[in-house]
């Protein structure tokens, strides 16, 4: 396929926001039974869930750009019977007002006390609306990963590795971003962070490779044989039937050579997985801001390779008829 | 339940592309807005058709066979291009099977192009909506139009008869004794689409014709001729059964 970058980045950027929601949730939450200490709700939940925002509402423009009639969008949620990208449609906004609340509420310090309990648990409505919003923030990733792997021709997506990729890499960057900021305004919490970061850096680096594996040996369910439905062990394609091209060849072909192709999966594996560790655990050890801000800066560069090559690896059955001019 | 749907006979389709421009002028022209073209007489000209003729050859030189192979949307009965519309601008028609899009309602984004395996959807570049063939809904109900046209453009326009048009669920229509009799088949029947759209293979005629056939053993000019059969010397049939 041929990889849109108003795609990569509205998964890679709603990646980082849902990441980084769900980071500062589980702060809060570990605080709540004192796992954690408790961080200033401005300075860390709020401003925390705000940037959260900034990578949500960045994704949203970057969707509109691969829209050709983006002011019918209000369209995209009525399918959502059928439909993933209906769906994501749907519960992407959900994400963003129930991150956009919880923000303000931790932001203007409108929090309520729901119950307290007699061990002195103290349940606040920040809790429940993060709870729900971490709840949305699950849907969302399973919405984004299915819209690719519910297209079963496209068998490098068809698969479950797909949801599981989309889910660990967004966690993983929000993580590593949540490490960096933590390093800033809530210092106890960065080894927390840092080492949720490393393990599931870790977890996606296994799961993406375990597609890769998977799709360096796909056996492809068609061929020319049953495109054309013509017997025969060689069949050549002599025309397409025009010369300038079409959508047909520019939509769903990468126009890239395979030693490219190479060198993008080499320079992703490096960028998102193996050069993150490192610098994590420098940044950790030195407790060095600077070099956990690199670490997600890097592994943000390399999401988005990353994802170019996700497209661009996937091969579509329609290619069979486009295979000369 | 009405299918209607295309038989496309690959064994006379002649690659002429008559039904690719004839289907480019009905559909251009028609009551749903122009099919938009860049370049078309310049350098690198590009376009959205709903219908395209490609050349394969099988075989390696000289035993090679030509396969002309016209393509458009095969109004599959599963197709799994409409349930992944967002907007439910990609629609199946109940009452005659035919796969639209409602250009009002479509927004562009694609999904369904990705989920066609044929590659039959080719969004509009400057309307910006996905477009694809309509099996000339705006032709085939026209009664103003001689019900002998009645008929996809492509099909009226085909110099070999190579496209036939009909409901391929009625066992009756010329389409379904086609698809019977002649051995029509699916494209790419792996992915459980079921396309309405058949093909028709291409057939060989060979004449068997034996030595007997070429000389007529009963020629009466023959008769004359035919001497007193040589005294046999092998064993006869008199020979190997003894009483
Ligand atoms: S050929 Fe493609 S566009 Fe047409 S109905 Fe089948 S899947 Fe849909
Ligand atoms: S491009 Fe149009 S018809 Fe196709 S899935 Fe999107 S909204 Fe539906």
């Amino acid at each position: 396929m041929h990889p849109a970058f108003s795609v990569i980045f509205l998964t890679t950027l709603i990646g980082v926001g849902q990441g980084l929601f769900l980071a500062v949730f589980t702060g809060q939450s570990y605080s709540t039974v004192e796992l954690l200490p408790a961080e200033d709700s401005v300075r860390f939940y709020g401003t925390g869930a705000i940037i959260a925002l900034v990578f949500l509402i960045g994704g949203l423009i970057a969707s509109i750009f691969h829209l050709g009639r983006p002011e019918r969008a209000w369209r995209a949620a009525t399918r959502w019977r059928t439909s993933w990208l209906s769906r994501e449609v749907i519960i992407l906004p959900i994400v963003m007002l129930l991150v956009f609340i919880y923000g303000i509420m931790h932001y203007f310090n409108l929090d309520k006390v729901i119950t307290t309990s007699e061990t002195g648990f103290v349940l606040h409505l920040s809790l429940v609306i993060g709870a729900l919003g971490s709840l949305a923030t699950f849907a969302l990733f399973l919405c984004t990963g299915m819209i690719y792997a519910a297209i079963k021709f496209l068998q490098e997506w068809a698969s479950p590795l797909t949801v599981i990729n989309y889910l660990l890499l967004g966690t993983m960057s929000g993580f590593t971003l949540a490490t960096a900021f933590a390093s800033y305004s809530a210092p106890a919490l960065m080894n927390f962070f840092g080492i949720w970061a490393i393990i599931i850096t870790i977890a996606g680096f296994i799961t993406r490779s375990a597609s890769l594996f998977r799709n360096s040996r796909i056996k492809y369910k068609s061929s020319m044989q049953s495109a054309l439905g013509v017997r025969h062990s060689q069949i050549q394609q002599k025309s397409m039937g025009f010369m300038g091209g079409s959508v047909n060849t520019r939509d769903f072909f990468n126009h890239k050579t395979l030693l490219f192709l190479r060198s993008i999966k080499w320079i992703f594996i490096l960028m998102t997985f193996i050069m993150p560790l490192f610098l994590l655990w420098i940044g950790l050890e030195k407790s060095n801001s600077a070099t956990l801000m690199a670490a997600f800066l890097v592994q943000y560069t390399g999401l988005i390779a990353e994802r170019w090559f996700f497209f661009a690896q996937a091969n579509h059955p329609q290619n069979l008829y486009y295979q000369t001019v | 339940m009405t299918q209607l749907a295309l038989v496309i006979d690959l064994n006379v389709c002649v690659g002429c592309h008559a039904c690719v421009t004839s289907c480019k002028e009905w559909n251009t022209s028609g009551s749903a807005g122009s099919l938009s073209d860049d370049n078309p007489y310049g350098k690198d000209p590009t376009g959205t058709f709903f219908n395209r003729v490609q050349t394969y050859e099988a075989g390696e030189f000289p035993n090679t066979e030509t396969i002309h192979f016209p393509k458009s949307c095969l109004h599959c009965e599963d197709p799994p291009c409409v349930p992944v519309c967002p907007t439910g601008a990609s629609y199946k028609r109940e009452e005659d099977g035919i796969v639209l899009v409602d250009y009002d309602k479509c927004i562009g984004c694609r999904y369904c192009s990705w989920a066609c395996p044929y590659g039959a959807r080719e969004i509009d570049e400057h309307q910006k909506v996905m477009k694809k063939c309509t099996l000339c809904v705006d032709r085939i109900y026209d009664e103003t139009l001689p019900e002998a046209e009645r008929k996809p453009a492509c099909v009226m326009s085909c110099p070999t008869s190579a496209r036939l048009f009909g409901d391929v669920h009625d066992p009756q229509s010329a389409v379904s004794i086609a698809i019977r009799e002649e051995g029509g088949y699916a494209l790419m029947p792996e992915w459980g689409t079921k396309p309405s759209n058949h093909y028709l293979p291409r057939r060989k005629t060979r004449l068997h014709i034996h030595e007997d056939e070429l000389v007529r053993a009963d020629n009466p000019l023959k008769k004359e001729q035919r001497g007193h059969a040589a005294p046999v010397d092998d064993t006869t049939l008199d020979d190997s059964t003894s009483w």
